[in-house]
């Protein structure tokens, strides 16, 4: 009983509201005085292209580990060991993606938005439409993730169980990032990201420095009690589960394999073709401080999931799986129980700060690279076919700020516990299916044309979200997003395997069986501008 | 492009300045070095991880041999993709470095040189 007690109190709710609300005035503070300008649009969206790589590689580590690396990731290894590592390798695989194959080239050919590279040498209005859907759609899928993150560790944190009170508060954060988004732009976000980034991998990094002390550096001990405390879990099916190897969440059947390596295909292709993270490329001046921002994200994120491991299984061996399921929040919350083990009350309440503060600034990332592309690829160039000012832009985008963040918070709501690293691949699979294959074709086959990039990114798509809706993660299991109903026809829960060859494969026939030769003057321009930086955009001129 | 009288941007070739660039034995060269490190890096890394992946997904006894205490082949192999990460990122900067990057300034230079 006592062990339940302890979980159902955890820690002390002053203590964590405190700790939160000093990070929410301190970065308000800061996003205030560095957002005085803001009026072109060049500063709101790109911070005036004066960011260093290092900065910007601070804060793309910021962006990138979002909720879903911190809490869902140590959730998912506490739980199932082995298989929750996954995630951490293809996360930080896919950066090599990004490093060797995107940043630099779509560095030197962009202005704001993912769809200015797609668009390029393509006919405008069509491909910026579509790539304006699919930056749309990621966005939401990535910010119900952290939104249902946001209100599970509420759950545990005031220790409130009422759906009705919880959603209050997925609101209130709501509401607090799009203040950092209509205040900040992408100035005052990218500073929020950075600090959010130091306090995380800090925050990470003191936990694991703890539980290697617990067990006085034997990482091998770790292991072992983990897998101890997994043997004498109660729950049900836990204790037969090995989780020093993999197979306890994708072992059994055929289908569930296949599962695995679908995740594992769309977490690695996911990456580069995230709109949020390629986005933060036009923050920095020159295709050179890119790279070197990737490298230091590449450092970062890697050294983050190294701790994650010992953090995962440290939970399962001093928190044990039985607690973490039992808690409000569930395996999101098997990262803030170590804390409390470690640390008390205090550490607790600064971790969950920091996973706050993880949420937050994720969520306004997403959120202005979203409404950027509202403003700039809708609005902009399709609406108004270019005849609008800057100023007029950043208005349209400070308002689909508003509407996104209404609507991110309404599917939180209804996302509110699952398992925020599953929803986030969800988002990778979406933005390896319809972004990544017109996005290395466009940089790297001169023969690609405008069919080729609608079938894939249309056809990417489309496919990639009638499977999700079609599969077990929706409907049809008692842990579905829709319990009471069952339309799951397609046994996969992530859909990658499917829909990222089938939109590689309709860039290819789409193109080919159109006779649009493209235009060889804008080939020639995207290609030079690309490999050599001629004619990219520079910084603002200060 | 619709908006390339920005002063933010750096001075433009025309439509045929940049054929004659892309047509150039310089760019030629910068593109081939490009691809010739690029294309057969990324082949290898994306191979190492399906096979990891595969392991992972149909070879469970295989990863859980113990090598030391608890430390399995599974675990290894997981942390052998951390090092190749960091490696390979390595490897890229020092090529980009010097290989690439001279190769792109000296185009560049020769065509802000022409243009002013």
């Amino acid at each position: 009983m006592t062990s339940s007690l302890a979980a159902d109190t955890v820690g002390n709710p002053a203590i964590n509201i405190s700790i939160f609300a000093a990070f929410v005035v301190a970065t308000l503070f800061i996003v205030i005085r560095v957002s005085r300008r803001n009026t072109t649009a060049t500063e709101f969206f790109t911070a005036g292209r004066a960011f260093s790589g290092p900065q910007n590689g601070i804060a793309i580590a910021g962006d990138y580990l979002s909720a879903a690396s911190f809490l869902g990731i140590a959730g998912a290894i506490a739980i199932y060991g082995y298989d929750g590592f996954l995630y951490s390798i293809g996360f930080l695989v896919a950066w090599l993606v990004a490093l060797l194959l995107v940043a630099e080239l779509l560095r030197n050919t962009g202005k704001f938005t993912m769809a200015d590279v797609l668009s390029f040498r393509l006919k405008q209005k069509p491909v910026r439409l579509a790539a304006a859907a699919s930056t749309m759609t990621v966005s939401l899928f990535y910010l119900l993730a952290q939104m249902a993150g946001a209100g599970g560790l509420v759950a545990l944190l005031l220790d409130i169980h009422g759906k009705l009170a919880q959603s209050v508060v997925i609101a209130v954060v709501g509401v607090l990032m799009i203040v950092y988004v209509l205040v900040g732009g992408m100035a005052g976000t990218t500073w929020v990201q950075i600090i959010k980034a130091v306090l995380l991998v800090a925050g990470a990094a003191v936990m694991t420095v703890m539980v290697l002390a617990k067990f006085g550096f034997n990482f091998s001990d770790i292991l072992g009690s983990a897998q101890t405390m997994m043997h004498q879990a109660t729950g049900k099916g836990l204790a037969s589960r090995d989780v020093l190897a993999p197979g306890a969440q994708y072992g059994g059947s055929v289908t569930s394999k296949i599962n695995l390596l679908s995740l594992g295909l769309a977490l690695v292709l996911g990456t580069a073709g995230l709109p949020h993270v390629l986005m933060r490329f036009y923050t920095v001046p020159t295709a050179k401080e890119a790279r070197r921002s990737v490298v230091w994200a590449i450092g970062i994120i890697g050294a983050f999931y190294l701790f994650t491991l010992a953090l995962g299984y440290g939970a399962a061996a001093i928190v044990g799986p039985d607690r973490i399921l039992k808690a409000p929040g569930g395996q999101n919350s098997a990262a803030p129980l170590l804390a409390l083990e470690l640390g008390g009350v205090v550490l607790l309440g600064i971790i969950s700060a920091v996973a706050f503060a993880t949420i937050l600034a994720v969520v306004a990332g997403l959120t202005i690279t979203a409404s950027a592309s509202f403003a700039h690829d809708v609005y902009a160039s399709v609406m108004k076919g270019h005849e609008v000012t800057e100023r007029e832009q950043v208005r349209v985008s400070r308002i689909t700020a508003v509407v996104l963040g209404v609507a991110a918070i309404g599917l939180g709501i209804l996302a509110n516990g699952q398992n925020v690293a599953f929803l986030v691949a969800l988002a990778f699979a979406v933005a390896a299916s319809a972004n990544l294959p017109t996005i290395i074709y466009s940089l790297y086959w001169r023969r690609f044309n405008t069919r080729g990039a609608l079938w894939s990114m249309y056809g990417g798509l489309i496919s990639c979200i009638v499977l999700i809706v079609i599969s077990p993660a929706v409907s049809g299991n008692k842990t579905a997003m829709i319990p009471g109903a069952d339309f799951a026809w397609f046994p996969l829960s992530n859909p990658g395997i499917v829909s990222i060859p089938l939109a590689f494969v309709l860039g290819i026939v789409g193109t080919l069986t159109s006779s649009d030769r493209g235009n060889p003057a804008l080939q020639a321009e995207m290609e030079v501008r690309a490999l050599t930086g001629i004619g990219a955009e520079k910084a603002a001129p200060h | 492009m619709s908006d390339t009288d920005d002063p933010s941007q750096s001075p433009s070739p025309s439509a045929a300045g940049y054929v004659g660039i892309q047509n150039s034995p310089e760019f030629h060269d910068l593109r081939r070095s490009l691809r010739r490190f690029v294309i057969p890096t990324t082949i290898f890394f994306l191979v190492w991880y399906a096979s990891y992946v595969l392991l992972g997904a149909f070879a469970h006894d295989f990863m859980a041999i113990k090598l030391w205490g608890n430390i399995n082949v599974g675990l290894l192999v997981g942390l052998g993709q951390f090092v190749t990460t960091f490696v390979i990122t390595g490897l890229y900067v020092r090529f980009a470095n010097r290989e690439l990057d001279p190769r792109a300034d000296a185009i560049r230079a020769r065509q802000e040189g022409a243009h002013r």
